[in-house]
């Protein structure tokens, strides 16, 4: 008898090669340029927030992980997704967040981001944000302490969308957007979360993450140029008062949210046009904050609030059945 | 007129009355497993809304106020919606069977919410005209109906996630609505009152 040698596995048939791992490698990979640019800039205050805050979400990740009776903790706490919020929150961090703080946002992060709703893949919002707007709202005056880049001072400035809030649109008339767009620092101006100062090193990972096709393209491009557009009516009709477009782009944490958190794969809608709601949603929801909120910067925010909205998006754009 | 939106905008995304009040969680964790019911409870409350605040308004200007009674407004207002309530669920089983098929089963539970007499009461201590009155009770009755979607939705979708036993349920879900009222935060100050 010949044997059936004709063996139909269960699909699927084609495998790619990227799994978690790699695409969480990559992904920490593209946030080195404003990693390494926030080091060069802040020092040793920089290394030690990333620092920390990396080494603690390791720390209760494996924790957790052990808690809920996962095997393998070694291989699940090292697949990259833990340090990967780590990193988001330290770059979402000023660069005088005392270690203590970095190790409270790490807690929450891992527990309340994501273990409690059952580890990778299950958490409705994304961890890192989660655990950023939880700081702000427990440690508003030691996350708003921003100092300017290189001197070591520990003297304190407010950000150009601080100074925008509070002093009004003559006090940031005269910054050079170029400089802030390439992140250098300038005098009397606080620069911002550390991975925030440079839109160029953070636009550098964010081209790599498209082109390795990780992240859609049309998320950070559609939340940024919701900004645009948003902020550029309001000053047409009143540029006396309201700041012009392009100093949006340079400010704040617009780039960081739209490259590495608005397309967070999790929180995101699957579907093609649940994304570009999203999209759409955030951009206007930072600008609204940015331009009437009480806080000055909303990045975090809204895609905290898009996120709460994912699920019913994804209900109103689902695909149609073939013939329905 | 921009006193009308502001109001409307206050009501219902910067003091959403769940998410930054903190009222109705009974009714928010309770009825929230599906989107479908969550929407029913919904459209209940804002009606409910609407007519009670409308009704303990009248009594208070018209009749509390007058005899100097203003010390019986918590139980007033109580009894009153109570009563409201119940008569509107039975009118409306005999005028408008298809409406009562829809909001029937939730009008009882909205009964004794504190939604309702917190919204009532409010809505006195801010001394609001009429039609103030109407815009502050719909559309806080509608910011309750964006909270308690938003938050089925979520539910409906960690009906598939991996949560630990002990969170299973109510727990899990006291906890998204505390991440939701964080996210939520991000609307303080959008319009000043």
């Amino acid at each position: 008898m010949q044997e059936n040698r004709f063996v139909i596995k269960n699909a699927p048939f084609l495998r790619g090669k990227e799994d978690i791992k790699s695409i969480m490698w990559t992904v920490v990979v593209a946030l080195l340029p404003a990693t390494l640019w926030s080091i060069y800039l802040y020092r040793y205050r920089a290394l030690t927030v990333i620092l920390s805050c990396i080494i603690f979400t390791e720390l209760f990740e494996m924790i957790f992980l052990k808690v809920r009776g996962v095997k393998n903790v070694f291989e699940k706490a090292y697949d990259g997704s833990a340090f990967i919020t780590g990193l988001l929150l330290a770059l979402n961090l000023p660069s005088t967040s005392p270690w203590w703080m970095c190790a409270v946002g790490s807690f929450v992060a891992m527990l309340f981001g994501k273990h409690i709703y059952g580890g990778l893949g299950n958490n409705p919002f994304n961890p890192a944000l989660v655990a950023r707007v939880f700081l702000l709202l427990s440690f508003p005056s030691i996350m708003t302490r921003w100092t300017v880049g290189i001197n070591l001072t520990s003297q304190t400035f407010a950000t150009p969308l601080g100074m925008l809030k509070t002093q009004g649109l003559s006090s940031v008339s005269n910054l050079d957007y170029l400089k802030l767009f390439f992140g250098f620092p300038i005098e009397g101006v606080g620069g911002g979360s550390i991975g925030e100062i440079s839109e160029f090193a953070i636009l550098i990972g964010g081209i790599l993450l498209i082109l390795r096709r990780i992240i859609p393209f049309i998320v950070p491009l559609l939340y940024i140029s919701t900004v645009f557009v948003f902020t550029w009516i309001f000053n047409l009709i009143d540029p006396i008062k309201y700041a012009s477009p392009f100093f949006h782009m340079v400010t704040g944490g617009l780039f960081l949210g739209a490259f590495f958190m608005a397309t967070d794969m999790v929180t995101m809608p699957i579907t093609k046009k649940g994304k570009i709601v999203f999209a759409f949603g955030c951009g206007l929801i930072t600008s609204l904050i940015r331009l009437f909120g009480a806080y000055p910067e909303g990045v975090s925010f809204a895609i905290l609030i898009m996120e709460a909205l994912s699920p019913t998006i994804e209900k109103f754009t689902k695909n149609k059945k073939f013939g329905e | 007129m921009l006193k009308l939106l502001i109001i409307a905008i206050d009501s219902m995304l910067i003091s959403n009355i769940v998410l930054m009040r903190f009222l109705g969680i009974c009714p928010y964790i309770g009825v929230s497993k599906k989107q479908e019911t969550a929407a029913g409870m919904g459209f209940a409350v804002i009606f409910v809304m609407v007519m009670a605040t409308l009704i303990s308004y009248l009594l208070q200007i018209y009749v509390l106020n007058p005899l100097k009674l203003e010390y019986l407004q918590t139980i007033v207002f109580i009894f009153v919606i109570a009563a409201l309530v119940q008569i509107v669920e039975i009118t409306m089983k005999k005028i408008a069977p298809t409406l009562f098929d829809a909001l029937g089963i939730y009008l009882p539970l909205i009964t004794t919410n504190c939604t309702i007499l917190g919204v009532a009461i409010l809505n006195i201590q801010k001394n609001y005209n009429l039609i103030e009155t109407i815009v502050f009770s719909l559309s806080t009755g509608i910011g309750y109906f964006i909270a308690i979607y938003l938050f089925a939705g979520i539910r409906e979708k960690l009906d598939w996630a991996d949560v630990p036993e002990p969170f299973k349920g109510p727990a899990i879900g006291i906890i998204t609505a505390g991440l939701m009222s964080l996210a939520f935060f991000g609307f303080t100050g959008l319009v000043k009152m």
